[in-house]
């Protein structure tokens, strides 16, 4: 008996390929255990993939495919708890809502939210915002009024542009005074093409 | 920025992808191919349990082999429970049942060591670890972890022979 032989008992990389497999297994396990704190889905949508993240509270993150994978899930760790896992079916009323949302089958989402990733002033104005109905828009000196800071709506604008949950907390729906669609986190493009989803657009309403 | 003296526990989705393939080729080799997938779940399972209450991040790999060191032993007391005792060595050691015949004999022969032995060669010799990992996976001296070996080694040679 060699010693190399023993070494042949790990599996070499037979072992990797059955612990990728293994591996996919755990969330399952923890989530029936209720040791998975933050579930990790993604969904195809027609402004690109998105990120989702869940916790038992509710839906705590919608991410756009710029953000960067690792330093989000980094983020999720310290914020929200490092038992963090893939898991597609923990998202799937997430993505069941989304997808009717972008098909245009859905103008409001019936979804629990997880609002620990929202600091300080952005509670306030994010709770605000997701008042602002489907068609509708707003505008961040008239939002700074409804949270009762009439002077602050460059605090306004920045805590927008913080929103954790994009497209289901509508922050598209908030635009600079006089019709300019403003600055939107995930770009100014996508903040058209959200409201043209939903007709609201300026420049392409009809008549 | 000033790095942080103490190291921050990386989310568990990336300590998974990171340690999984070493702590299964540590338990294809200590349970063995069929028993590989339950004691893999169950040592993440186990380690995800613990994670928050992690208080140092710097030897996160340490940490999963021991945690399924007493998985892999554990194991091999449930599977002893259900098999006839005796007191001596099988002559030809008998693949446990159920247990597809992979690398034969051999793994056959590390099968019957007594589950310290077993654990301890598996880290030595397939994982190529230290004594000093060796020891502190079983919770044991490094001399004690060194005569485990030894005689693990030593018992693999006499069936392998």
């Amino acid at each position: 008996m060699k010693a190399t032989d023993l070494k042949k008992l790990g599996g070499g990389r037979e072992a990797d390929r059955r612990a990728e497999t293994a591996a996919a297994n755990i969330a399952a396990a923890a989530a029936e255990h209720g040791l998975l704190d933050v579930a990790i889905g993604a969904f195809e949508s027609p402004v690109g993939e998105l990120l989702l993240a869940v916790t038992p509270r509710g839906l705590a993150y919608v991410a756009f495919e710029e953000e960067e994978r690792d330093e989000l899930l980094s983020r999720f760790s310290r914020q929200l708890s490092p038992r963090i896992l893939e898991h597609s079916a923990s998202t799937d009323e997430v993505r069941r809502q989304l997808e009717e949302y972008f098909e245009g089958l859905r103008t409001r989402f019936d979804l629990k939210l997880d609002r620990r990733m929202m600091r300080g002033i952005a509670r306030d104005v994010l709770a605000a915002t997701a008042r602002v109905p489907f068609g509708r828009t707003t505008t961040y000196g008239a939002l700074a009024e409804r949270i009762g800071r009439p002077r602050a709506s460059r605090a306004v604008g920045n805590a927008l542009g913080s929103n954790p949950i994009p497209i289901v907390v509508p922050c598209h729906r908030v635009l600079r005074t006089g019709g300019d669609v403003g600055g939107y986190a995930g770009g100014a493009s996508r903040k058209r093409r959200l409201l043209a989803l939903e007709g609201s657009l300026p420049a392409a309403r009809p008549r | 920025m000033v790095a942080s003296q103490i190291v921050e526990l990386p989310p568990f989705s990336e300590f998974l992808e990171e340690h999984r393939g070493t702590v299964y080729r540590f338990l294809m080799a200590a349970v063995g191919p069929h028993d590989a997938d339950d004691c893999f779940q169950d040592t993440f399972v186990a380690a995800l349990r613990a994670y928050p209450r992690l208080t140092d991040a710097s030897r996160l790999d340490r940490w999963i082999l021991r945690i399924a060191s007493r998985k892999a032993i554990d194991h091999h007391r449930a599977v002893g429970r259900r098999a006839i005792p005796s007191d001596e060595l099988p002559e030809r050691p008998a693949v446990p049942s159920g247990q597809p015949e992979f690398d034969g004999d051999l793994r056959a022969a590390v099968s019957s060591l007594p589950p310290k032995q077993r654990v301890a060669v598996v880290h030595r010799h397939v994982l190529d670890r230290s004594y000093a990992d060796v020891a502190e996976a079983l919770g044991i001296s490094e001399e004690a972890a060194r005569a485990n070996v030894y005689q693990g080694v030593k018992k693999l040679r006499e069936l392998m022979a």
